[in-house]
C-alpha cells in the first residue's frame, strides 16, 4: 500500500499490463483464423461473411470480435477507387477545344485539368532537361515537327558536362568557399567519368522543376497559415499525416490521376515536399521578435510591405532551411518515383536492383548519395550565408562569379568543339560521356560480392537462420497472437495514463481505423518489424550517442556523420544489405536499423548537449564523478529530447519497413507495392498509406504529449 | 493654451475574449480581480492624460504595470478596448487603416527596447527604411538617412550590418530610424533598458542633447525611476494598469500621492533631483545675505555655498530678478529631514 501511494503512476502502468496480458491469455485463437483475411480484391469463399455499405460489398472472414474486428472499413478503398474513377471519367463533362483535331471535344473536367497540368509539367521538365542534355521537344512545342525538319539548327544542343561541372563549382564557391567548390567539381567529374551523366541530369532537371514549385506553394500556404488561424487549423492535420505517411504510398493515387512518368512524379513530389516548407515558413515567421513587426508597422508599412520587406527577409534563414528540406525531399522522391516511371538515377538503381546487379546498383547509389550530400551542403550554405555589403565594390568584384561562369561557358563550348575533331568517329567525351562508355566498377563490385558470399556464406547464413528462427519468428508470432481487444486496451490505457482522456480518444480513433481496415494483421507485422528495428536502433543510438558525447570532437564528428547519412534517400540503404544478406527479412531489418539509428544517435547527442552549462558546473562543484553526472544530471534532463529522438526513430523505421517491401516482406508495404501495379490500386494504396501514417501518429501523439508534460515539469523549453 | 498633441480620455485595454462586453457591463468601474476571474487581464485601467507640444512625458512602472501596453494603445499597435485617444485633435481609434498608415509615415516615430533592426539591411538602409516605405526615391532617402547617421554619431559605420554593432550603437540606429521621417511625436519604449549602465548613461545624455535640439513631443517608457527623474518634464507612475500619480519629478519626490509612489521616492537622493525653486519660499524678506542663487540650479550644486551662510539666501531667475528666498535650514531639512517623517 505504501508503495502504491508513493508511486501511483507506476502502479497504474503495472495494472494496465496485467489487464493486457490477462486479455491476451484469456482470448483464444479462433479455429477459422487465417493470416490472410478478406481484402478489397475478393476471392469468393463460402466461409466468408459479407456486408454492404454505400453500395459496396465487403467480404471477410468472420471472427470473434474480441480476436479481430470485422473489416468495416473495407468499403473505403473501393469507394475511393470508384469516386476517383467517377471524377476522372464522368463528373462534369465540359466541351474543350482540341488543338490537334481542331474541334470541340467533350471531356470530364477533372480529366481535362489533369491532362493540362500534365502537359504543363511535361513541358517544364522537357525544357530544363533539354537545356542540360539537348533535344528538340521544347522547340517543337512552340512550332511543329515540320518546322524543325526544315530548320535543324534550332535543336537545343545541350550543355557540355564541363560547363555544368564548372558552373556548380562556381556556385558552390559563391555560397560557401573553396572547400565546397572543390567537392562540387569532383562530384560532377565523378558523375561524368563514370557515365552517369545523363540519368543524373534527368534527376537534376526533375528537382529543378519540383523544388521551385514546391517552394512557392509552401511559402504561400505557410504565409496564409501564419496570417489566419483558420487556415492553420485546417492545414494542421494534413501536415501531421503527411509527415508520417511513407512517400512510397503517395505514389499510388498519382498513378491514377496523372498516369506514369516524370510529370506525375513531379506533381506528387510537390504534395510531399510542400508540407515541410509550410511548417518551416510558419516556424520562421513565428520566431520573428514582435518588436520587429511593430517596428515595421510604425515605419508605416502596409500589409504587403510588412510581409515582403520585413517579415520574410527577417525569417530568411528558416525559410531557406525550408528550401533545403524541399530540395532533399524532392531528391528522395526523384529516386523513389522510379516506381512510377520517372527517369533518372532512381530508375537505373531500380533496374540494377531488379536484375540483382549489385555492382551497377552500388554505382548508381554512390552517385545518388554524392549528389544528395552536394545538394544538402549547398542549400545549407545558402541558408547560413549572410548578406554582405557590396555597394563599395568594383564592377569586377561584384560580378566576378558571373564573369567566371561566362568564361567557362565559352571555354566549355570551345572544348566540346575541339572534341569533335579529337574523337572523330567515336563519342565526344568532352561533350558527354555516354551511359555505357564511362569507367565502370560494376564488375569489381560484383566480384567482391561474390567473394564475400563465397568466403562468409556459412557465417552469414548461420546468422541469418538464427535471427529468423530464434528471434524474428517468435516475435512475429507473439505480435500476431495479440487479440485486438488487448491491443486496444493497451494503447488506449497508455494514452489515458500519459495524456488524459483527450490523448486516449485520439489514440483510440487512430487504432480503430487500422483495426477496422482489412489489414490489421499486416499492420501487426509492420509493427513487429518496426519494433524490432526501433529497439535495436535505440540501443545502438543511445550507446553511441552517449559515448561520443564524452568528447567534444567525437560528438561533432558523429553529428556530421548523421547529417551525411540522413541526406541519402532511404532507398539507397537497401543496396548494401542486399549485397550481404540477399533477399530476406534480415536485409530489411538491417536497413531499418541502420537508417533508424541516425535519429536515435543525433537526438541523444543533442539532448545531452542541451543540458545547461551552469548545471554541469554546479554538479561538478558538488563533487560528482563523470558517471554520476551522467546518470543523475545529464540523463534526466536530456531524456525528453531523447524521447523526441525515439519518435523520429519510429517514423524512420516505419518508412524503411515499408520500402523494404521491395525486397519482399509480408507487411503493409507489400500491399502498397502491389497496389502500384494494380489498375484499381489507388484506393488500396492510399488507405494503406494512411494506416502506416496512423501507426506513426499513435506513437507520435503519446511521445509528444509525454515530452511536453515532462518538459513543463522540468521547466525546460 | 495650445491644443495637446496627445490626449487620452479614460483609455482601457483589457485582454481576453469578452473584454469589450465586460468593460461595457462594468460601467467604467474596472476591478482587475473580478476581470481576472472571468479570464480577462487588465492591461490599462482608465488612463486619462494629455501631453502638450514639446513636452516629455515619462511613463514609469515595473514590469507588468501596463506601461508598454499604454504606449501601444497610443501608437495603435494594439486597439484600445475603451476610451478615446486624440492625436493632434484626430480621433485615433476612428482612423481607417490607410489614414493610420499615413499618420505613422509622417507623424510618429518609435524606438524599441530590443532595437528591432532589420537584420538584412545595413545601418543606412535601416534608417532609410521608413522613408523608402513612404515611396521616397532611393537616392533621396539614403542621403537623408546619412544626415541621420551623422546626427547620432555613427558616421563611418553606415555600411555595417546590425550584427556587427554593439548594443549602444544598434540603439543609435534605432533612434535614427525613428527620427528619419521627422516625426512630431516620438515614442520610446524602454530604449536604454537593454544596455550596460555606463552606455545607458551616455545614451541618456545623448538623448537629452538630441531633444534639446529637436523639441519633439515625447512619450518615454522606462522601469528605471532614476532615468525617469533625469529625463522627464512630467512622470506618470503606473501600477497594475492604473496611473498612480502624474506630476513633475519634484512634486512626485516631495509629495508622493500613494504609498506605492512613496516607496520609489524613498531612496532618491533629493539634492540631486530637486531644484532650488522646488523648495524655496516665494515670499522674500529683507534680511537676505549677499549670496544669490539661480532658481533652476540643482540643490546639490549650490548646497555647500548656501550652508556656509547664516542668513537666508536670495533666489533669482535668469533675468537676475529676485523671486524668492531660501534658508540654510530648509536645505538641511530637505536633504536629511524629509525621510524621517515618512517612516
Amino acid at each position: 500500500m505504501e508503495l502504491i501511494k508513493k508511486y501511483p503512476k507506476l502502479f497504474q502502468w503495472f495494472f494496465l499490463l496485467i489487464v493486457f496480458f490477462a486479455l491476451c491469455f484469456s482470448i483464444d485463437v479462433p479455429e477459422t483464423y487465417k493470416f490472410i483475411r478478406g481484402q478489397a480484391e475478393f476471392v469468393k469463399d463460402p466461409n466468408q461473411s459479407s456486408f454492404v455499405f454505400l453500395g459496396k460489398e465487403v467480404r471477410y472472414y468472420a471472427f470473434d470480435v474480441f480476436w479481430r474486428l470485422p473489416p468495416l472499413l473495407g468499403w473505403l478503398p473501393i469507394w475511393i477507387n470508384d469516386s476517383l474513377f467517377f471524377l476522372m471519367n464522368e463528373w462534369m463533362p465540359i466541351e474543350f477545344w482540341n488543338e490537334d483535331t481542331q474541334e470541340f471535344r467533350t471531356r470530364p473536367l477533372v480529366l481535362q485539368i489533369s491532362r493540362n497540368l500534365t502537359a504543363f509539367m511535361t513541358f517544364l521538365i522537357e525544357l530544363i532537361r533539354e537545356i542540360l542534355l539537348g533535344g528538340l521537344e521544347t522547340i517543337v512545342a512552340f512550332t511543329s515537327w515540320d518546322w524543325i525538319d526544315k530548320n535543324p539548327w534550332a535543336e537545343l544542343p545541350g550543355l557540355p558536362w564541363t560547363i555544368v561541372a564548372a558552373g556548380s563549382a562556381i556556385l558552390a564557391y559563391k555560397l560557401s568557399g573553396k572547400g565546397l567548390a572543390l567537392f562540387a567539381g569532383l562530384v560532377m567529374v565523378y558523375i561524368s567519368i563514370f557515365g552517369q551523366w545523363k540519368p543524373s541530369m534527368q534527376t537534376l532537371s526533375f528537382i529543378l522543376v519540383a523544388a521551385p514549385l514546391s517552394f512557392i506553394f509552401g511559402l504561400g500556404l505557410g504565409i496564409a497559415a501564419f496570417k489566419s488561424k483558420r487556415v492553420e487549423k485546417a492545414l494542421y492535420p494534413i501536415l501531421l499525416v503527411m509527415q508520417t505517411m511513407p512517400q512510397y504510398a503517395v505514389l499510388v493515387p498519382a498513378l491514377v490521376l496523372f498516369g506514369v512518368g516524370d510529370h506525375a512524379a513531379v506533381i506528387i513530389t510537390m504534395v510531399v515536399a510542400v508540407p515541410p516548407m509550410i511548417l518551416l515558413t510558419i516556424l520562421g515567421l513565428r520566431a520573428i521578435p514582435p518588436e520587429v513587426i511593430e517596428a515595421g508597422r510604425m515605419s508605416g508599412c502596409n500589409n504587403w510591405q510588412l510581409m515582403f520587406k520585413v517579415l520574410i527577409p527577417t525569417a530568411r534563414r528558416d525559410i531557406l532551411i525550408g528550401v533545403n528540406q524541399v530540395i532533399m525531399v524532392c531528391f528522395s522522391m526523384a529516386v523513389i518515383s522510379a516506381f512510377i516511371g520517372a527517369k533518372g538515377l532512381g530508375f537505373n538503381l531500380l533496374l540494377a536492383l531488379n536484375q540483382l546487379n549489385i555492382g551497377l546498383a552500388l554505382e548508381a547509389g554512390l552517385c545518388i548519395s554524392l549528389i544528395a550530400i552536394l545538394l544538402d551542403k549547398m542549400s545549407l550554405a545558402w541558408a547560413n550565408k549572410q548578406t554582405d555589403y557590396f555597394g563599395n565594390l568594383t564592377f569586377y568584384q561584384r560580378n566576378k562569379n558571373i564573369l567566371f561562369f561566362a568564361a567557362t561557358v565559352i571555354i566549355g563550348i570551345l572544348l566540346a568543339y575541339v572534341g569533335t575533331f579529337l574523337f572523330k568517329g567515336s563519342y565526344n567525351y568532352l561533350f558527354e560521356v555516354p551511359h555505357n562508355k564511362g569507367i565502370s566498377t560494376a564488375d569489381f563490385w560484383n566480384k567482391g560480392v561474390d567473394w564475400i558470399f563465397d568466403t562468409f556464406f556459412v557465417y552469414i547464413k548461420a546468422f541469418n537462420t538464427w535471427l529468423i528462427q530464434d528471434v524474428l519468428q517468435p516475435m512475429r508470432a507473439l505480435y500476431l497472437r495479440m487479440p485486438v481487444v488487448a491491443t486496444l486496451v493497451l494503447v488506449v490505457g497508455a494514452g489515458y495514463l500519459i495524456g488524459g482522456i483527450r490523448s486516449a480518444l485520439v489514440v483510440c480513433g487512430l487504432t480503430l481505423f487500422i483495426a477496422l481496415s482489412p489489414w490489421w494483421d499486416r499492420a501487426l507485422v509492420t509493427a513487429y518489424m518496426a519494433t524490432f528495428g526501433v529497439i535495436v536502433s535505440c540501443l545502438i543510438g543511445f550507446t553511441v550517442g552517449t559515448l561520443c558525447f564524452q568528447n567534444k570532437h567525437s560528438a561533432s564528428f558523429m553529428l556530421g556523420v548523421c547529417d551525411i547519412f540522413q541526406t541519402f534517400p532511404s532507398f539507397v540503404y537497401l543496396i548494401p544489405v542486399m549485397m550481404l544478406f540477399g533477399i530476406t527479412d534480415t536485409s530489411v531489418l538491417i536497413a531499418v536499423i541502420v537508417y533508424a539509428t541516425i535519429p536515435a544517435t543525433r537526438y541523444t547527442i543533442e539532448g545531452l548537449r542541451s543540458v545547461p552549462v551552469g548545471l554541469h558546473d554546479a554538479a561538478t562543484m558538488s563533487g560528482v564523478n563523470k558517471f554520476q553526472r551522467l546518470t543523475k544530471i545529464e540523463f534526466p534532463l536530456a531524456f525528453p529530447h531523447m524521447m523526441l529522438g525515439l519518435n523520429q526513430t519510429i517514423v524512420f523505421a516505419l518508412f524503411m519497413v515499408i520500402i523494404g517491401a521491395f525486397i519482399g516482406t509480408e507487411d503493409l508495404g507489400q500491399y502498397i507495392l502491389k497496389a502500384l501495379s494494380d489498375k484499381k490500386g489507388a484506393g488500396i494504396g492510399f488507405t494503406l498509406g494512411i494506416c502506416v501514417a496512423f501507426i506513426g501518429l499513435i506513437f507520435d501523439n503519446l511521445i509528444r504529449t509525454w515530452v511536453e508534460k515532462r518538459k513543463k515539469h522540468l521547466g525546460i523549453n | 493654451m495650445s491644443k495637446p498633441v496627445i490626449k487620452c480620455e479614460a483609455v482601457y485595454k483589457i485582454f481576453g475574449e469578452n473584454a469589450k462586453k465586460m468593460l461595457q457591463d462594468s460601467n467604467g468601474n474596472v476591478d482587475a480581480k473580478t476581470f481576472q476571474e472571468n479570464g480577462c487581464i487588465v492591461g490599462v485601467n482608465n488612463a486619462s492624460f494629455e501631453v502638450s507640444k514639446g513636452e516629455m512625458l515619462v511613463v514609469m512602472g515595473l514590469s507588468g504595470s501596463g506601461k508598454s501596453t499604454l504606449l501601444r494603445c497610443i501608437s495603435r499597435l494594439t486597439d484600445a478596448t475603451g476610451g478615446k485617444i486624440f492625436i493632434e485633435g484626430q480621433d485615433l481609434l476612428q482612423l481607417k487603416n490607410k489614414e493610420l498608415i499615413e499618420l505613422r509615415r509622417n507623424k510618429m516615430g518609435m524606438v524599441f527596447q530590443s532595437f528591432a533592426l532589420l537584420p538584412h539591411k545595413t545601418v543606412v538602409e535601416n534608417i532609410a527604411f521608413p522613408l523608402q516605405i513612404k515611396g521616397i526615391k532611393t537616392e533621396d532617402s539614403i542621403s537623408k538617412a546619412m544626415d541621420m547617421v551623422k546626427l547620432v554619431g555613427l558616421d563611418g559605420r553606415e555600411n555595417y550590418f546590425p550584427r556587427e554593432l554593439s548594443g549602444g550603437q544598434q540603439q543609435r540606429v534605432g533612434i535614427a530610424r525613428s527620427l528619419a521621417v521627422e516625426p512630431d511625436i516620438w515614442f520610446l519604449d524602454e530604449p536604454f533598458s537593454a544596455l550596460d549602465p555606463l552606455i545607458r548613461k551616455e545614451m541618456q545624455d545623448e538623448f537629452l542633447r538630441l531633444q534639446d535640439k529637436l523639441q519633439k513631443t515625447i512619450m518615454f517608457i522606462t522601469h528605471d525611476f532614476d532615468e525617469a527623474l533625469k529625463l522627464a518634464d512630467r512622470i506618470a507612475i503606473m501600477k497594475d494598469g492604473i496611473i498612480e500619480q502624474l506630476d513633475t519629478p519634484a512634486n512626485i519626490v516631495l509629495n508622493p500621492a500613494t504609498e506605492y509612489v512613496r516607496k520609489f521616492t524613498e531612496e532618491v537622493p533629493r539634492e540631486k533631483v530637486l531644484l532650488i525653486e522646488d523648495v524655496m519660499e516665494s515670499s522674500t524678506t529683507d534680511n537676505l545675505g549677499d549670496l544669490k542663487v539661480l532658481k533652476n540650479e540643482i540643490i546639490e550644486n549650490v548646497a555647500e555655498k548656501i550652508l556656509t551662510q547664516e542668513k537666508s539666501v536670495a533666489v533669482i531667475d535668469n533675468n537676475n530678478k529676485i523671486v524668492g528666498s531660501i534658508n540654510p535650514t530648509k536645505i538641511i531639512n530637505t536633504v536629511f529631514g524629509g525621510r524621517k517623517n515618512n517612516n
